[in-house]
C-alpha cells in the first residue's frame, strides 16, 4: 500500500468534477454522463442508484479509464484520485493504479472470471502485476485471501476453475481479487444483482466487513434501493446521465426531494406496507439519441413539471445542508448556497 | 384513477370464491441426467418433488424461492409443457395429468403463460399484430377484419397504442414488450395465467406499471394467477396466498400477511430476513444462511433444508417432513411444528 497521501485527512479520496463522457453513435457524440460532480471521502460508502441507461456504469468506467476505445471518451472534466489526475493518464500510468489503488467488481461473476485459468492463477496475477513476490508466497497469500472472503477449504479452491463454483462463491473470488492489494477505493457495479437474496445477504455482509477492516471507500452502484438503505452512507440518484439528487442515506429515504426519487420510492412494493396500486412513472428513460439538450431531462415524465422545466436546465445545488437536488421546484426556496460550500 | 382502482379491488375480494380452479396433488417432475457412452440415465434431478397446493377461482397464488428451487418447473408442468413424473393436476374439476393430443390442445385455451424474458419470448420476425392474433388464429375461425379488431382491443387493454399493430418487437422497450406478451396470454380469455417472473427483467418504474396492469386485468377478466417470482416483496404485493419453495419442495403455504408477520419455516424466516429493506432506519435482525442451496441431483436426506438450518433436530436428518396445517390456512413442512 502506498502511504503517500498528497493531502490531509478530511480531503476527498476521489473527486469528480464536471465529468462529461460521450459515446459516438454514427459519428455524433452523445453525452452518457453529463456534467457530473461528486466526492467520495475516505472510508465512505457512496451509493449510485438509477434505472438502466442512466449512466451509472459509464461513470464508473470513466473513473477506471476502462471506456471502450474509439467509441466512448471523456470529453470534459477532471477525475482526481488522492490528488492525482486520472483523466489524461497513459495506459502504463493508470495500470499502476488500477487493481492496486482502485479496484472494481462487476455484476456477472461468471463472465468476469476467465474460464480457462484456475482461481489461484487469476488471484496471483494481481500480485505479480503490482508487487515483487515469489510464486510460493503468492500462492500462500491467495489462500489466505480466499479464506478472508469466507471460502471454506481455500487450499482446494485455488486449484479449481470458475465453473466448479456457485454464483455466490464466484462473487467471493471476485471480491478476493479486488481486495488483493488492499485498494483505497472499491467500485462495486451491481455486485449482487445476479445472486439470490440469501446469497446477496452473505455478500453484502462480507463487503461491509472488508470495508471496515481495510478502511476502504466504496462506490456501490445498484438499482436496488433496499441494498442502498442497508449499505450506504451517502447516495447519488442519477437520471439520464445527470445527478438528480445527492444526500445522506437517511434524508434520501425520509425526505426525498426530487420528483424522480419520490416516484422511485413509491414504485417499489414494500414488505410491511399494503398498497393496492404502486406509483408509476409514465414513459421510459430516454435513449442517448432522444435526450433533450436543454431543460430538465425528467420533465417529460415528471408529474410536477412546470413550463420552464423544458427551457431552463436545473443545476445541482444545496437545498438544505448536505442535501443537493437538481430541480427547479427548489430553486427559489434555496438559501444562499455559498454559505455552506 | 386510483380511486376507481381501489373500488374494483374491494369487489375482487368478494369474487374470490371457495371454488377450486386448480388442484395439484403430489406433483413430481424429474429430469433424467444422461451420461456415459450409451447415454444411459445415471441420475435424476428431482426438480419438483411431491408438491401439493390448490388455487381458488379469482385468487393469486404466489410461488417464491431461490433459483433452482423448482418454481418454474412447477409452473411449466401444470401447463403440461413438461411431463409430470408422478402426481395429479386437476384443472376446473377435470384431471388433466394424462390428457393428450387434441383434447390437451383444446384445454390449453384456458391456461396461458407470461414469460420472464420479454426479449426472448417474442418472435423478432413477426409484427405485433400477428404475434397477438396468433393464439386466436390457432383456435378460432375468424375473418381478418374481426381478428384485427380483437387485436386492437387487446392492445388498448394492455396500454399499447394502435400503431403498435404494424411494428416489430425490437421497436419496443422491455416494459412494452412484456405488455405484448400479456396481450398474447389474454387473447383467448383464459381462466388461469401462470406468470413466470414477469417483471424481473424490468426497471423499477416499469415494473410497477406492469404489476398494476396485471392487477387491473385480473379484476376485469376474472383471472386466476399463479405468480412465480424470486422477489418476495413483489410476490407479496401481487398475491393473496404465498407458497415458499426450497429444493423442489413446498415448505410453507399461508395467507400473505401470515407469511410475512409469522413465518414458521426456518427457511422462510431466513428468506424474509435477507431482503434488504428500503429504509435505513430499520435495522433488522438478519439470519445469514451458511453455504449454498445443495444440488437437486443428490438432495440431503430427511428435510432438504437441515444442513443449513439453525434449528435442526435429530429427526430432520432422516425423516422428510410433510406439509401439514398447523394453523387455519397455514401449512408448513417442518418437524418443529407438530
Amino acid at each position: 500500500m502506498s502511504a503517500k497521501s498528497h493531502i490531509h485527512k478530511d480531503a476527498p479520496l476521489l473527486e469528480v468534477k464536471n465529468l462529461e463522457t460521450a459515446f459516438s453513435i454514427d459519428g455524433t457524440y452523445y453525452n452518457a454522463v453529463d456534467n457530473v460532480s461528486f466526492r467520495v471521502k475516505p472510508r465512505q460508502i457512496v451509493g449510485i442508484v438509477g434505472e438502466s441507461g442512466c449512466g451509472k456504469s459509464v461513470m464508473s468506467l470513466s473513473v477506471m479509464q476502462l471506456l471502450p476505445k474509439g467509441i466512448g471518451e471523456i470529453r470534459n472534466g477532471e477525475i482526481l484520485f488522492d490528488g492525482v489526475h486520472l483523466e489524461n493518464m497513459t495506459d502504463s500510468e493508470i495500470n499502476r493504479i488500477r487493481g492496486k489503488e482502485i479496484a472494481m467488481i462487476f455484476q456477472e461473476p461468471m463472465t468476469s472470471l476467465n474460464p480457462v485459468f484456475s482461481i489461484g492463477f487469476q488471484l496471483q496475477e494481481v500480485f505479480f502485476n503490482h508487487m515483487k513476490i515469489s510464486k510460493k508466497e503468492a500462492k500462500l497469500k491467495s489462500i489466505a485471501l480466499l479464506k478472508s472472503v469466507g471460502i471454506s477449504r481455500p487450499e482446494k479452491i485455488v486449484d479449481e476453475y470458475p465453473h466448479q463454483l456457485s454464483g455466490g462463491m464466484r462473487q467471493r473470488v471476485m471480491i478476493a481479487i479486488a481486495i488483493a492489494c488492499q485498494p483505497k477505493l472499491l467500485i462495486a457495479d451491481e455486485p449482487t444483482t445476479a445472486l439470490d437474496v440469501t446469497v446477496q445477504a452473505q455478500i453484502l455482509e462480507l463487503l461491509k466487513e472488508i470495508q471496515e477492516v481495510n478502511d476502504m471507500s466504496v462506490i456501490l452502484i445498484t438499482h436496488d434501493l433496499g441494498v442502498v438503505a442497508e449499505m450506504c452512507d451517502e447516495v447519488i440518484v442519477m437520471y439520464a446521465g445527470k445527478i438528480a439528487e445527492r444526500t445522506d442515506v437517511d434524508s434520501l429515504f425520509h425526505n426525498p426531494k426530487h420528483p424522480y426519487t419520490q416516484l422511485l420510492m413509491g414504485a417499489i412494493p414494500k414488505m410491511d406496507e399494503e398498497v393496492e396500486t404502486l406509483s408509476t412513472i409514465k414513459g421510459i428513460v430516454p435513449s442517448l439519441k432522444n435526450m433533450t439538450k436543454t431543460g430538465c431531462k425528467f420533465a417529460a415524465r415528471c408529474p410536477k413539471a412546470m413550463p420552464e422545466c423544458v427551457t431552463v436546465t436545473p443545476q445541482l445545488a444545496e437545498s438544505e445542508e448536505g442535501h443537493e437536488v437538481a430541480c427547479l421546484l427548489y430553486e427559489t426556496s434555496r438559501p444562499n448556497t455559498e454559505v455552506n460550500a | 384513477m386510483s380511486i376507481e382502482r381501489k373500488n374494483t379491488a374491494v369487489l375482487k375480494k368478494d369474487k374470490s370464491t371457495n371454488e377450486l380452479l386448480l388442484e395439484v396433488k403430489n406433483l413430481k417432475t424429474y429430469y433424467p441426467l444422461k451420461g456415459g457412452i450409451l447415454r444411459r440415465t445415471i441420475a435424476v434431478v428431482k426438480a419438483v418433488d411431491d408438491v401439493s397446493f390448490e388455487i381458488r377461482k379469482g385468487e393469486t397464488l404466489g410461488l417464491v424461492g431461490e433459483s433452482g428451487c423448482g418454481k418454474s418447473t412447477t409452473g411449466r408442468t401444470i401447463l403440461r409443457l413438461l411431463e409430470p413424473t408422478d402426481g395429479q393436476i386437476i384443472f376446473d374439476g377435470q384431471d388433466i395429468t394424462n390428457v393428450r393430443g387434441t383434447s390437451l390442445r383444446k384445454m390449453r385455451q384456458d391456461f396461458q403463460m407470461v414469460f420472464q424474458d420479454p426479449y426472448a419470448s417474442l418472435n423478432p420476425m413477426m409484427m405485433v399484430g400477428h404475434l397477438v392474433s396468433e393464439p386466436i388464429r390457432n383456435y378460432n375461425n375468424k375473418s381478418e377484419k374481426e381478428l384485427k379488431q380483437d387485436v386492437l382491443d387487446l392492445l388498448s387493454k394492455v396500454g399499447l397504442p394502435e400503431d403498435a399493430y404494424y411494428k416489430y418487437p425490437h421497436e419496443f422497450s422491455g416494459g412494452q414488450r412484456q405488455r405484448i406478451g400479456i396481450a398474447r396470454a389474454l387473447a383467448l380469455r383464459p381462466k388461469l395465467i401462470i406468470a413466470d417472473e414477469p417483471v424481473s427483467a424490468l426497471d423499477v418504474s416499469v415494473q410497477s406499471q406492469v404489476l398494476n396492469l396485471l392487477k387491473e386485468l385480473q379484476d376485469e377478466f376474472d383471472l386466476t394467477f399463479l405468480f412465480i417470482a424470486h422477489d418476495l416483496s413483489v410476490v407479496k404485493h401481487m398475491s393473496d396466498r404465498i407458497g415458499v419453495m426450497y429444493l423442489g419442495g413446498l415448505v410453507e403455504v399461508a395467507e400473505k400477511d401470515n407469511i410475512y408477520a409469522e413465518p414458521l419455516h426456518p427457511y422462510t424466516q431466513a428468506l424474509i430476513s435477507a431482503i434488504p429493506e428500503p429504509d435505513p432506519r430499520k435495522k433488522k435482525e438478519r439470519i445469514i444462511l451458511e453455504g449454498d442451496v445443495p444440488s437437486p441431483i443428490d438432495p440431503p436426506k430427511g428435510c432438504t433444508f437441515h444442513p443449513r438450518c439453525a434449528h435442526a433436530i435429530h429427526e430432520c436428518q432422516s425423516v422428510k417432513p410433510i406439509l401439514k396445517e398447523v394453523k387455519p390456512g397455514h401449512r408448513v413442512a417442518c418437524h418443529l411444528y407438530k
